[in-house]
């Protein structure tokens, strides 16, 4: 049993077996045949091995030109290896007793040498593993050919276990079978979180070297709400998982029943819940967990789930109709990009910024790009007949850039008009308020967009100058901070006064400790992953907006952001006693 | 036909690939079977014509090796094969 700390970027709990993508990223599934068919595996299998032997062959030859015989000696290993009787007796049983594929018996006889290898003191002799590596690999390859094996071929529950997922693969994921993932690197940005967010599954990342530590097979329990992973758990752990596990399968039971049901006060004020996505593959998974429609698409993983180059205007356009098409009708509210002061942007830098959240980032970025940024614009715009589609843009802190960006936009209606090509001209324009200046000046820019949407997560790391990625400073960072509270209750006040609508897109909206809170200050639609919309919304069915209102008048009052917690915490749990 | 014969490693890096590979060599052109018992604080087997399970044995200097031959070139089978060992795989 071991337990390793790493960053949970999507919550829950899973108890399964580890499948691990080596550096090849060649899974080899446990696949069966029929006894009739063993003698096929086997003859397969001896013809891997004659390749092999022929390719080493050849390529020892070729080191012995290039390098000398000493050099070459090692080829003679891995023939020796191959033509090993006892290797290929082992190979032969395997396929034969259990009845599996040629190219999983190899794994699984291969695997059980280099564990002996590994075992060995002798650093030279157990180092000789990376040679078995090497001769499996080349059998494997043998076996399968062009034919990769990949994740779409699952037959039971796994979590996958990878330095880091490449889009490539989670393309062709067998979305019924993987219940959880588990990488050596990334952040809360990385390819493997966003995927994970989507399919609603738990994800740890940053783990260091755990492909090296858990072999496929191994019992694991991933928690991505604390970031932590264990594998082969003791009975005491199992259980204490199994349990948690099965309370809030009871909870979720309890929670789906509210799935089709309004989210409406006891005295009859509708409250809107819609989903943050970041991928349109993860709007189904929203619509299952009740969101009413996307509050916020964060357009930029469209770059940061690329292997390669920027997307093209097709590829905008396609993500958006795609997840139109999904939507059937809800809306979607497509923030423009968002990147910068991240690694993708950092890296692609000829220097980096000396203050990047402070620098050119988001909306700022894009003004500097124009290009790119009519790209986007114009796929949106493209989009923007099949279905309905708000545009938003990113980090505004002056009415400079709200006006450049909307100049910009009527730029590429002007073009779009050229070019015969249909959009909607009265598309709703909103901006996020994540800067306290776009904060205090939302009465002048309630005159010029049709929406707010309050971001709290910036907005808290602006107002309170605190990186919550820094841990010595994380402490520091909290919605209930009266200052923040301040700046979101008189943006939503400016908004009702100017008819416009306000929603929080931050992660303080899916937070059930301030429902209460944000219905009070006046708060009607919200906007959250969407595993967290079932507990806010079983917090809005159970309180009246009347109560609401007290709470936050009372909350108001106070000075510290502990008085503020304490008390929500206290009036959540007397409505929904389970919630904490 | 059965025959044996203790020996000890005495070449400097033990049976290591290289040596491991030309005792395999040798053993795999007798038709007897080739068993190689590794004494010492980790006693161990191997058969003397398999790569891997020689390596395995993992045999440092001045490890007791007992080598046992079973069939018609059984005796002919463990002289040289201790021959081998005793002249240092022709290492140092």
């Amino acid at each position: 049993m071991e337990i390793k700390k790493g960053i949970g970027v999507s919550p829950g709990v899973v108890i399964s077996t580890a499948v691990v993508l080596d550096a090849e990223d060649l899974l080899i599934p446990e696949r069966h045949v029929p006894a009739g068919r063993t003698t096929d595996e086997v003859t397969r299998f001896h013809q891997a091995v004659e390749s092999a032997i022929t390719e080493i062959a050849a390529l020892r030859d070729d080191v012995i030109a290039k390098a000398g015989k000493e050099i070459a000696a090692i080829f003679d290993v891995h023939v020796g290896i191959l033509k090993d009787k006892s290797l290929i007796k082992q190979v032969e049983a395997e396929i034969t007793r259990q009845q599996t594929t040629a190219e999983f018996a190899v794994s699984v006889v291969m695997r059980r040498y280099s564990q002996a290898f590994l075992k060995m003191s002798d650093r030279y002799l157990s180092e000789r593993v990376k040679d078995l590596h090497d001769i499996e690999r080349r059998l494997l390859h043998n076996l399968i050919g062009q034919k990769h094996y990949d994740l779409a071929h699952l037959n039971r529950d796994v979590v996958i276990i990878a330095h880091d997922l490449l889009p490539s693969q989670t393309a062709a994921l067998d979305r019924t079978h993987v219940k959880g993932f588990a990488t050596d690197a990334g952040g809360r940005t990385s390819h493997t979180a966003i995927v994970a967010r989507a399919m609603g599954i738990p994800a740890v990342v940053g783990l260091g070297d755990i492909t090296r530590e858990v072999n496929s097979g191994d019992t694991i329990i991933i928690d991505g709400h604390h970031g932590v992973l264990i594998i082969n758990p003791d009975e005491e752990q199992l259980a204490e998982h199994r349990e948690s596990e099965k309370r809030r399968v009871v909870m979720e039971g309890q929670l789906a029943t509210l799935l089709h049901m309004p989210g409406r006060t006891l005295d009859g004020h509708e409250v809107a819940l819609m989903a943050n996505i970041e991928v349109p593959e993860g709007i189904d998974e929203a619509i299952d967990r009740g969101a009413q429609g996307v509050g916020l698409y964060r357009t930029e993983f469209l770059y940061l789930t690329r292997e390669s180059g920027e997307p093209s205007e097709e590829d905008h356009y396609a993500a958006y109709a795609e997840s139109l098409r999904r939507l059937k009708g809800k809306p979607l509210v497509i923030r423009t990009l968002d990147l910068g002061a991240d690694k993708y942007t950092q890296s692609r830098q000829a220097s980096p910024e000396r203050n990047p959240f402070l620098g050119d980032r988001s909306i700022r970025m894009c003004l500097h790009d124009i290009p790119m940024f009519k790209r986007q614009l114009r796929a949106i715009m493209r989009a923007s007949t099949q279905g309905d589609v708000r545009i938003m843009f990113p980090m505004i802190s002056t009415l400079m850039e709200l006006r450049q960006a909307k100049m910009v936009l009527y730029d590429v209606m002007e073009d779009l008009e050229d070019e015969g090509i249909e959009f909607r001209r009265d598309i709703p324009i909103g901006i996020m308020i994540e800067v306290p200046s776009a904060a205090l000046m939302a009465d002048s820019f309630a005159k010029e967009v049709n929406f707010f949407s309050i971001g709290t997560n910036d907005l808290i790391q602006y107002t309170l100058a605190v990186d919550r990625t820094n841990e010595k400073v994380a402490g520091l960072f909290c919605p209930a901070h009266p200052a923040v509270l301040k700046l979101v209750r008189d943006v939503i006040r400016i908004g009702q006064r100017n008819n416009i609508s306000v929603s929080v897109c931050g992660e303080m909206a899916g937070e059930p400790l301030y429902t209460l809170l944000l219905m009070g200050l006046g708060l009607t639609l919200f906007s959250m992953n969407g595993p967290d919309i079932p507990e806010v919304k079983k917090i809005i069915r159970s309180t009246t907006l009347e109560h609401a209102k007290q709470v936050a008048r009372r909350v108001m009052s106070f000075d510290s952001e502990r008085q503020v917690m304490h008390f929500l915490r206290e009036e959540t749990r007397k409505i929904v006693p389970e919630a904490f | 036909m059965t025959a044996s014969k203790e020996v000890v490693i005495s070449n400097t890096h033990g049976l290591h690939t290289r040596p491991v590979m030309k005792f395999v060599d040798m053993a795999s052109q007798f038709t007897s079977e080739i068993k190689v018992h590794k004494g010492g604080a980790e006693p161990a087997d191997a058969d003397g014509k398999s790569v891997m399970q020689m390596i395995i044995l993992a045999a440092e200097a001045g490890t007791p090796l007992r080598i046992d031959a079973e069939g018609e070139d059984a005796a002919e089978a463990v002289k040289q094969l201790a021959q081998l060992v005793e002249s240092k795989f022709d290492e140092d």
